[in-house]
């Protein structure tokens, strides 16, 4: 395979390992929960890499894994203390495991592969350069083994738990009553974030998992109300970020996990402002159309009030509007007409005139 | 060697400009943290401090000088956008606030990364240490630098006095603040905008990465020792400055040691210190007094048991066993320290080795208790309680 059809694969390999679980993390309010094991997990690689002295161990991913689980144990062991609330807690603990990290790293490991600016902003670059190969057979860039393993078992975790995630996660007391553990579920989904932040962390670095996990399945969730769905489009747009991440790079010679991140940001954006009922845009047009509607039905409103008094005649000039409900000429002009239009109102010379479409209209208003 | 620590302070000009801006920034970010940390904005920092690393490299790729006003002039704004874009997430859509934040702090990392990457890959020697940013490099920091740690973070605690009042009502109460005619969202871009300053002073020394903690650490750890608003903000403060000047210091002893870990090290060694001694929310004091309540509540389940015997065997002058006394109380375990307690007030005496009689002090006291008890709880037992034991 060609270096850069390697490289594409792993990204996109990554990026929907991330964005899965992703998806549940901003469901359950634990988005940051991802930065904080991110940035812990190093913890894990450097101490197991003290033990067994080797980068390639895998002793090192169940380390780094149980790190992560402890990260959360101890964000939660802190927020029952009552002394400190949860953002705190988070915002406590993962700066000092990861400077414990930090400081092993930059006064032991110096000489190792293992510097922090790897670890922080990983490499996808390098990636086709470690192979994994036997009987001297190349099998492929090692990381597309790693991230592969990764993608197989967040599928399989979900695809086994999927019920008990979705219950857990819209409606954790019933959960509770229905008999399985949140608890249990909660770590060993959060075991299962963590395996999938070491995974990611070797080919994109800490933070970067952070944008992979976040906002895919942010931009996912403005989109559609349906779990099942928003699994499908944080996935979709996971691998859509990542390629595009990938010829960005290309195109201006840069970190190409940097630039993924920068396309998931770009595509939430987009979401952001055109999400067809969430999105700004739709926002905004939605608004404008309710306050036309709602005018609208004002002008009826106030002709019923009118009808058959003394002032009927004049209140009912399109002129004295602008005076009474205080529009200006053009926006009552622009309501009269849409009235008219709907067949709410008819003109009678200068005066307007409910028809009974209109009146019933008003009187539904009116309760 | 102590000593050589303490002439280094006061003569070494390294070691003095960095503790002197690593106190400074402690100080800043300590005081305008407790406010972030009160109003539950905790990880605003981490995304604001991440946020900044667009804003740094642009402005050294726009005006081609890595000294120091400019890179923070761009970090601030960048850092701001990002603060009003997590404001607009979360006021326009259903995201939750932490999401909104995780987005702006990795997207805005992500793309200061690409544009890092790729100022370090034009062949240009002059860029050499913008990566200092990440973790902070204190050894990097000149006097001036210190001078403008000082301005900048001075000016921001300034703002913070100057709004006292309004920002106090917003931290605790916005929507009384809004009732009462507060411009509730202007204060709470000026609060942020302040926060945002003391951050990016933070970040030559501390880094992007680890400059979160300082917002929360400080604040966090001031929180345990008081309940007001202003000694928190003071106790934060110093609690700042004094990890800065630990860590700072430290980070220049000892080899290979980034500044940025060694000063969040410090800063979470005095919150662990604060959550188990501060009085009355610390742990330790907590433990203590739950400890001398079940003690205090134990004594007089005895007492009242002892009481309750004696009326049942009126006239008997003879005491009762202590196991028959364990064997009544609610809660198994030693009676014998309680009944220990007891005879020392003069409540109870020990007749021999084995039996226990109330005394008429005893009697009065266990009859306030019982009293006591079924005043505060109507639905309790009546006065004599183990008659159908």
């Amino acid at each position: 395979m060609p270096i850069a059809v390697e490289i594409q694969l792993v990204a996109v390999l990554t990026a929907v390992a991330c964005a899965i679980p992703g998806a549940f993390l901003v469901l359950r309010r634990m988005a940051l929960l991802s930065d904080a094991i991110s940035h812990t997990v190093l913890l894990g690689i450097v101490l197991a890499y003290f033990v067994v002295r080797d980068l390639g161990s895998p002793l090192l991913i169940v380390a780094a894994a149980g790190t992560g689980v402890l990260t959360v144990a101890l964000v939660e062991t802190l927020t029952r203390t009552r002394l400190v609330r949860q953002d705190a807690a988070i915002g406590l603990v993962f700066p000092a495991l990861f400077s414990v990290a930090v400081i092993l790293v930059s006064r032991y490991a110096g000489n190792v592969h293992l510097d922090t600016d790897a670890v922080l902003l990983g490499e996808l670059a390098f990636s086709p350069f470690r192979r994994l190969s036997a009987n001297g057979l190349d099998l492929g860039p090692r990381a597309l083994w790693v991230m592969g393993t990764v993608l197989a078992l967040v599928l399989g975790f979900i695809a086994a738990f999927y019920k008990e995630l979705k219950i857990s996660t819209f409606d954790p007391a019933l959960a509770a009553a229905l008999g399985f553990s949140p608890t249990l579920l909660h770590y060993a989904f959060m075991g299962l974030v963590s395996v999938t932040a070491v995974g990611a962390f070797d080919a994109v670095g800490s933070v970067l998992v952070v944008a992979l996990m976040i906002a895919p399945p942010s931009a996912a969730y403005l989109l559609t109300d349906s779990l099942p769905r928003m699994l499908v489009y944080s996935a979709l747009i996971a691998a859509a970020s990542a390629i595009a991440g990938f010829w960005l790079a290309w195109t201006v010679d840069a970190s190409i996990a940097g630039a993924m991140a920068t396309m998931a940001g770009v595509a939430f954006v987009l979401a952001f402002g055109f999400a067809p009922e969430r999105g700004l845009v739709a926002l905004a047009r939605r608004r404008a159309r309710q306050r036309l509607e709602f005018a609208q039905l004002m002008l009826t409103v106030h002709l019923l009030h009118h009808e058959h008094a003394d002032e009927a005649d004049r209140e009912s000039e399109s002129e004295h509007l602008e005076e009474h409900l205080r529009w200006t000429p053009t926006f009552a002009r622009r309501i009269v007409d849409r009235a008219e239009r709907d067949d709410w109102v008819e003109r009678d010379g200068r005066y307007l005139r409910l028809t009974g479409e209109g009146r019933a209209r008003a009187r539904a208003a009116l309760g | 060697m102590p000593f050589d620590l303490l002439s280094d302070l006061v003569t070494d000009y390294t070691v003095r400009t960095v503790a002197l801006g690593a106190m400074a920034l402690g100080a800043a970010s300590g005081a305008l943290g407790s406010f972030a940390v009160l109003r539950r904005q905790s990880l605003l920092g981490d995304a604001i401090s991440h946020a900044a690393l667009p804003g740094i490299v642009l402005a050294f790729m726009i005006t081609g000088t890595k000294s120091t006003l400019p890179l923070l002039i761009g970090a601030a704004l960048a850092g701001w956008l990002a603060t009003l874009f997590v404001i607009a997430v979360v006021r326009t859509t259903r995201l939750p606030e932490d999401s909104a934040l995780g987005i702006v702090l990795s997207v805005f990392f992500g793309a200061g990364l690409v544009l890092l990457t790729n100022v370090q890959r034009r062949e240009d020697a002059s860029q050499a240490g913008l990566t200092t940013f990440l973790f902070g490099q204190a050894a990097t920091l000149l006097e001036r630098d210190v001078w403008i740690i000082i301005g900048l973070g001075g000016f921001a605690v300034l703002v913070l006095l100057l709004g006292w009042k309004e920002f106090k009502l917003l931290a605790f109460d916005p929507e009384f603040a809004g009732s009462i005619g507060f411009p509730v969202r202007a204060l709470d871009v000026l609060l942020v905008s302040v926060l945002v300053i003391a951050i990016v002073v933070g970040l030559q020394t501390v880094g992007v990465v680890l400059m979160s903690a300082m917002v929360v650490a400080p604040a966090a750890a001031a929180r345990q020792w008081t309940d007001r608003l202003g000694t928190m903000v003071l106790i934060a403060a110093i609690f700042g400055a004094g990890a800065g000047l630990v860590g700072a210091t430290a980070s220049g002893l000892a080899a290979g040691v980034p500044t940025g870990p060694a000063i969040v090290l410090s800063a979470t060694a005095i919150v662990v210190v604060s959550l188990l001694l501060a009085p009355r929310r610390g742990l330790i004091w907590n433990a203590a007094r739950q400890a001398r309540g079940r003690r205090a509540l134990r004594t007089d389940t005895v007492l009242t048991d002892l009481f309750a015997l004696g009326e049942q065997h009126r006239g008997q002058t003879h005491g009762h066993a202590a196991t028959l006394i364990a064997a009544l109380g609610p809660t198994r375990g030693a009676v014998g320290p309680a009944l220990v307690q007891l005879a020392s007030r003069g409540l109870a005496e020990q007749l021999d080795d084995q039996s226990w009689l109330i005394t008429s002090d005893g009697n009065a006291e266990a009859r306030r208790i019982l009293r006591h008890r079924l005043a505060t709880d109507p639905d309790g037992v009546p006065l004599v309680e183990d008659e159908d034991r």
